[in-house]
């Protein structure tokens, strides 16, 4: 399906939150832009102030960064300071049907904020993202593997595999104790994990950057509508992006936009197919 | 169980604001607060530390986070910030401290070590600032005190001795204070609060009266880092006036009149003496001479093709170079270093480098969006073995924290890099060079104005934005503006803390888009002083009250928070009917700004303290009365003969291939192992440089993205197609033969670069950052009239250069005393010139990288091969001297990099790269890694002999000579005979074939000699040398010198 044919997306409006050490804000919209969407980017002090901040825009973006510099621990500043002060309105969003995309630390303040997985209302954090099995930042493409049994909106279009930059210090999840990661599993909740070569769900560095057990790259809500990863879609918004971009060029090959706009694109086209 | 919290009398602290300078808050409560990664999760940070503890062997390692909470709040409260803090999925937090065997892992047995690692008094912590916002978000209310940080480590396993060595390695005593507890351990709730309750006292300096000797006392112990001469200046300037200097004068005149401020040696006029005797004098000095007169030559050159839209917007005066980039955008950069400060504190250095250069972009002109860092550094030999003069750390150890800090600066501001390289020497033991750089974006316009020019009015106001000011970084000019030695200072060693700065930098880019300011200026080098002191030259005058400014803590005197080199603070100039909107805005950001004073026109510096005066200085003898010496310079080329005939031909002669055949390709891989020329991917990829989402060839290329680009394409803003191209040059060992043919190779090689991947020939700029040793003959430099030389020559050298390719000089840095005297021992760095190209291609969609594309495409060399092994990399891995040094013949290169640029813009080059160190045969190793193909090249007469009165070379000859000027291309067949009609003329030489990938799948390397074969080599067998070991190996050697640890 063609990201930049959506019909309808002129009417979505998408919200992405900015300030406190973010600082994916340009590319994020400069994705929604190209696939169509109006995109409203707002410092987070400011929707904080404005009780309708949310209110029109069915897509809130949490973008990447160091919110308040992954001091403490990544995103869990960012996420209290939501928790008190905008954490019943991000419920009533998505209780109303919005969607929450959450990307890189955008996942880890949705995590940490409870938002995900979401399981039960009210706002309880059951997972974590925590330090990469090998400490310290890594930047390097990934290929994730797309469960297409996965109710997730952002990834139901997505072909098997996806390749995306990845760049986190904090990506590992890990459950609280008992049955929940099965719970997860068993209810395609985990739409995007780290693959090999062949497409397989991997544990090996560097094609796993994190340690995530069974690959995991991101979880989604029981609606679907809540997702969130620690890849970077909005980064490959051009077909220049790509590692091997020359290559493609060179051999044919290239496509015409940067794949990552696709997993953006499930989101618009849900709210503009509704 | 102790007790959990202490609040008990501790002295009292004072906070002081803008709004309250004297108000002093009671008595404060101390909670300390450990938090642990569950015990049956893994423990990152502690893995990561047995590693660099394997040497100790310890049987199990735990970490904790450590926060004591220093703030007005109930133990009630406490409870409730440690449940906020702690990770509730992960991690279990006490208040007091878990128990101290809580996550022993398996195979620990017996009671462990417990070593607690925070900071001295004073210095940034940037995580206790973010826990006490935390801890105000939770709570609902401002908070008084401060939140310090710290990592407790649980050893297992070790002896007293090993205990007391672990400590050693974790921490830098500089800034970190370590206790190591046995346990069971007591509780302790000191914190490390810093300032005193000092009244402001201004004094004054007896200057009038004072012999020579008194003088240079005063400057010594000042740590002023001012001469006789200059001393003498400030005092016949007091005399005239009839009174002696206060503190803050005198320290004002240090800072804007040290070298880093001022380039002294840069603008002294020079006496020079060639080997012959002739003597010439440089009047105007090497910066007007050189440096501005190769971009005023170049400007004035180009003027009649630039019509009305000059390409060098803003050059030299501002506080990055602005050049012409498309109709929405110019483009901002400037490369900067941070040698001193990153000698004694590696991470806290080099962090400040990077943020500090940031601040540098983002002070120029209105303000400019920061685009992108480069980053390079030169370090002592990372496996050096022997003994270290006292007083030195180890190479690898400068190594790891350089990079960590730069890693954390850059990371945490956002910004990606596209430039990274790291070159070794053991002569940069004694100072490492730590050069950082940002590319910025700026609007041609913004709110309606020009946004390269500031508009600064008498009656602005004064505005500090950003941080607040501590004793950190106080003479970090007049520091850098000395040598190492057992005395220097602890506080000229600031930590950056990047979050702070993101903001700031948010809140500038918003504020300039609504017009709230008229100019900005980072506060960098002498802080206040020098920042206000230079935007006072755009009204004539500032008075400025420093009691308001806001302090970290209390009992800074007048003339330190005059001086402070305090990071992440901008001075603004706001006009008075803007200044409440700033406020406001300033407000809800979270960012802190307060009003300090105001430019005037009264052709004066003015500084009170709440009504007491404290500085009064005229803005011309402040800029202008620096006294210029003249300097002496004599060169005298090197003396040291070139090794025997025959040791040379062991290595490169014609009959090493009959001997050993096979032993070129033993070179190879000899050579690529070395420090010089393996990967450094591992540490790369700890750097974002995807973050912005617009990079197009990125640091790392090929087929397993392992390979380091030639120069790197970014998009400069989104939805648009024109590209940003950087590369670089950078060769010290040429310097060591000539430092005039060094600079040309500088300059050659990152013109070649940046027109490999695509760049307008027409639209390149440049910056020059020298690092030198002392230049001046004394004393202790009884050789600085031979240093003085050497620079003299490297700036003819790089003034020709620039004016041959048309590649103006739009801004460089000088740090010119980089020599470290220790225990007897002087370390000189040599000779460093970098040069750093900034390229523009008008659609990325049209780069090149070095990977060859396709089995058939032929491979090319333009440019001839020359007997360059001098200064070469073949020549210290095997231990030769070999005097053949590059010399580049600059009018035949820009002749052949004209049709090169054309050629390529035809469509006719599907791949390209520079022959550069290592020469012919690391760059087709490169393209072997990277393609994944197969490359046959064979070694012709023709290619032996490419000038016909040269001798021939030999084989070994021409694959390590690094004769600059050179490019390896690969092109479709069928483009080869319009390649050969363009190029014929300027040195184009068939090399060889691209083909099939091996029976592995993967690359190799076949180099022929008429029918034998010289050389053989998989891409798999390349890699495995090329390919570096991990980042934290054993631990380094310990500096031989006693170091605190509490006990």
């Amino acid at each position: 399906m063609n990201p930049l044919a959506i019909e309808g997306a002129a009417e979505v409006r998408a919200l992405v939150l900015t300030g406190y050490g973010l600082n994916c804000e340009a590319e994020t919209c400069a994705a929604l832009q190209t696939i169509g969407a109006r995109v409203t980017a707002r410092h987070v002090a400011d929707a904080i102030a404005d009780d309708d901040a949310l209110a029109g825009h069915p897509l809130v973006v949490f973008i990447g960064g160091f919110s308040f510099g992954d001091h403490i621990a990544s995103g869990r500043v960012f996420a209290n300071r939501l928790r008190y002060r905008m954490g019943e309105r991000l419920q009533r969003h998505v209780e109303a049907g919005g969607l929450v995309l959450g990307i890189c630390n955008g996942f880890q303040t949705i995590v940490k904020l409870g938002l995900l997985p979401g399981l039960e209302p009210g706002l309880q954090q059951r997972v974590s993202l925590v330090m990469n099995d090998r400490l310290g930042y890594w930047d390097a493409w990934v290929r994730l593997a797309v469960d297409r049994a996965s109710p997730c909106v952002f990834t139901r279009d997505l072909p098997p595999t996806i390749e995306l930059p990845s760049r986190h210090g904090e990506g590992k999840l890990v459950f609280e104790t008992g049955p929940l990661r099965q719970v997860l599993e068993d209810r395609h909740l985990i739409p995007v994990r780290y693959a090999d070569e062949t497409g397989a769900p991997t544990e090996r560095w560097p094609d796993n950057p994190d340690g995530s057990p069974g690959g995991i790259a991101g979880l989604c809500d029981p609606s679907g509508r809540v997702f969130g990863l620690m890849p970077h879609p909005e980064a490959y918004l051009y077909p220049e992006n790509h590692p091997h971009w020359i290559a493609q060029r060179e051999a044919g090959t290239l496509p015409e936009h940067g794949l990552g706009l696709h997993l953006l694109a499930g989101g618009v086209r849900a709210i503009a197919s509704r | 169980m102790t007790a959990e919290w202490s609040c008990a009398k501790q002295g009292p602290v004072a906070q002081r604001s803008a709004e309250h300078p004297h108000e002093t808050v009671p008595e404060l409560c101390t909670y300390r607060l450990e938090i642990a990664v569950r015990p049956d999760l893994s423990d990152a940070l502690a893995t990561a530390t047995g590693a660099q503890l394997a040497g100790l062997h310890p049987t199990g390692l735990r970490s904790r986070k450590v926060y004591w909470l220093d703030l007005d709040i109930s133990p009630d409260e406490a409870r409730q910030v440690l449940a906020a803090l702690t990770d509730p999925v992960a991690e279990v937090g006490a208040i007091g401290a878990l128990a101290d065997d809580f996550g022993a892992p398996a195979g620990a047995a017996g009671h462990p070590w417990l070593l607690t690692i925070g900071f001295r008094p004073g210095v940034t912590d940037s995580v206790g600032t973010s826990v006490k916002r935390a801890a105000e978000d939770c709570l609902g209310r401002a908070l008084r005190g401060q939140v310090y940080t710290g990592t407790t480590y649980a050893i297992w396993g070790l002896e007293e001795a090993h205990a007391e060595r672990a400590a050693r390695e974790l921490h830098n005593p500089l800034i970190e204070r370590a206790t190591l507890e046995r346990s069971p351990r007591p509780q302790a709730f000191a914190v490390p609060r810093a300032g005193g309750v000092h009244e402001a006292v201004v004094a004054t300096v007896a200057l009038g009266a004072a012999d020579d000797a008194t003088l240079m006392r005063i400057s010594t112990q000042g740590m002023l880092a001012l001469t006789l001469t200059e001393m003498r200046a400030i005092q016949r300037h007091f005399v005239d006036l009839g009174r002696d200097p206060t503190d803050a004068e005198l320290e004002c005149l240090a800072q804007t009149w040290s070298e880093h401020c001022k380039h002294k040696i840069f603008a002294a006029p020079i006496e020079y003496t060639d080997p012959d005797g002739a003597t010439r004098t440089i009047d105007r000095g090497l910066f007007r001479t050189y440096i501005r007169g190769a971009t005023e030559a170049i400007a004035a050159a180009r003027a009649a093709d630039d019509g009305d839209a000059p390409f060098l917007v803003s050059v030299f005066h501002d506080n990055a170079g602005v050049v012409r980039f498309s109709d929405a955008d110019h483009l901002v950069y400037k490369v900067e270093t941070h040698n001193s400060p990153s000698a004694l504190d590696p991470y806290g250095g080099a962090m400040t480098g990077i943020v500090g250069v940031n601040r540098d972009s983002l002070g120029t002109g209105l303000g400019a969006d920061l685009l992108t860092n480069v980053w390079g550094y030169c370090f002592g030999e990372p496996d050096f073995a022997g003994q270290l003069p006292p007083g030195l750390m180890h190479p690898r150890k400068i190594r790891d924290g350089v990079h960590r800090g730069v890693i954390d600066g850059g990371n945490q501001s956002g910004i990606p890099y596209s430039r990274g390289w790291e070159l070794f020497d053991a002569r940069y033991a004694g100072k490492p060079l730590v050069y950082c750089g940002t590319v910025a974006v700026m609007p041609v316009t913004s709110a309606g104005r020009p946004t390269a020019e500031k508009v600064v009015r008498a009656g602005d106001v004064v505005v500090m934005l950003g941080g607040r000011i501590g004793k950190d970084g106080i003479h970090g000019a007049t520091f850098s503006s000395v040598e190492l030695d057992e005395s220097s200072p602890v506080q000229a060693v600031q930590i950056g803390d990047p979050i702070t700065q993101k903001m700031v930098a948010d809140f500038l880019t918003e504020a300039r888009e609504l017009g709230l300011y008229s100019g900005l200026t980072d506060n960098g080098a002498g802080g206040l002083s020098s920042s206000i002191g230079e935007m006072a030259t755009f009204t004539g005058g500032a008075d400025i009250d420093l009691a308001l400014a806001p302090l970290k803590y209390p009992g800074l005197m007048p003339w330190e928070v005059l001086i402070s080199e305090a990071q992440e603070r901008m001075t603004l100039a706001v006009p008075k009917d803007r200044l409440e909107a700033l406020l406001e805005l300033a407000r809800r950001r979270e960012v802190e700004a307060t009003p300090l004073g105001e430019f005037t026109s009264s052709g004066r510096l003015r500084a009170t303290w709440a009504g007491k005066p404290v500085l009064d200085l005229g803005l011309e003898f402040l800029h202008e009365g620096t006294p210029r010496v003249p300097l002496r310079a004599r060169w005298s080329p090197p003396a040291r003969p070139e090794s025997a005939p025959a040791a040379v031909a062991a290595v490169l002669g014609e009959q090493r291939l009959a001997d050993a055949p096979g032993s070129i390709g033993h070179d190879l891989l000899d050579m690529l192992v070395r420090p010089n020329m393996a990967s450094h991917e591992h540490l790369g990829r700890r750097y974002d440089h995807e973050v912005k989402g617009l990079s197009v060839v990125k640091p790392w290329v090929g087929a397993r993205q392992d390979v380091p680009s030639t120069a790197t394409v970014m998009r400069a803003r989104h939805l648009r197609p024109e590209g940003v191209i950087l590369a670089e040059g950078v060769h010290p060992h040429y310097g060591d033969l000539d430092t005039d043919a060094m600079a040309r190779a500088c300059v050659d090689e990152a013109v070649r670069r940046a027109l490999c991947a695509g760049a307008r020939i027409d639209r390149l700029a440049a910056l020059d950052n020298f690092c030198w040793p002392d230049p001046v003959q004394s004393d202790k430099t009884p050789d600085g009239e031979h240093k003085l030389a050497q620079l003299v020559r490297c700036c003819e050298g790089l003034r020709a250069a620039c004016e041959a390719f048309g590649v103006p000089l739009v801004s460089g840095k000088d740090s010119m005393k980089n020599d470290a005297h220790l225990g007897g021992v002087k370390i000189s760095i040599p000779p460093t010139l970098l040069v750093s190209v900034i390229g523009q291609m008008p659609d990325v969609r049209r780069a090149l990288d070095l990977a060859p594309i396709a089995a058939g495409d032929l491979v090319f060399v333009l440019g001839p091969t020359g007997r360059h092994l001098g200064g070469s990399e073949l020549s210290r891995q095997r231990g030769l001297v070999l005097h053949g040094v590059p010399t580049t013949d600059l009018a035949a290169a820009a002749a052949r990099y004209a049709a090169f640029a054309a050629a390529r813009d035809a469509g006719l080059v599907r791949s390209a790269h520079v022959a550069g160190r290592g020469g012919l045969a690391v760059a087709l190793a490169h393209m072997t890694l990277a393609g994944e193909l197969g490359l046959e090249v064979a070694v012709t007469d023709e290619l032996l002999r490419p000038v016909p009165e040269d001798m021939s070379l030999t084989p070994a000859e021409f694959l390590f000579s690094e004769s600059t000027g050179r490019i390896v291309f690969t092109c479709k067949p069928a483009a080869a005979g319009e390649l050969t009609a363009r190029l014929g003329g300027h040195g184009l030489q068939a090399l060889g074939q691209v083909a099939a990938p091996g029976e592995d799948g993967g690359g190799w390397l076949r180099v022929r000699r008429g029918a034998q074969t010289i050389v053989e080599l998989t891409a798999a067998a390349l890699r495995e040398r090329f390919r570096p070991a991990a980042l934290h190996g054993p631990p380094a050697p310990l500096p031989a010198r006693a170091q605190e640890v509490q006990r």
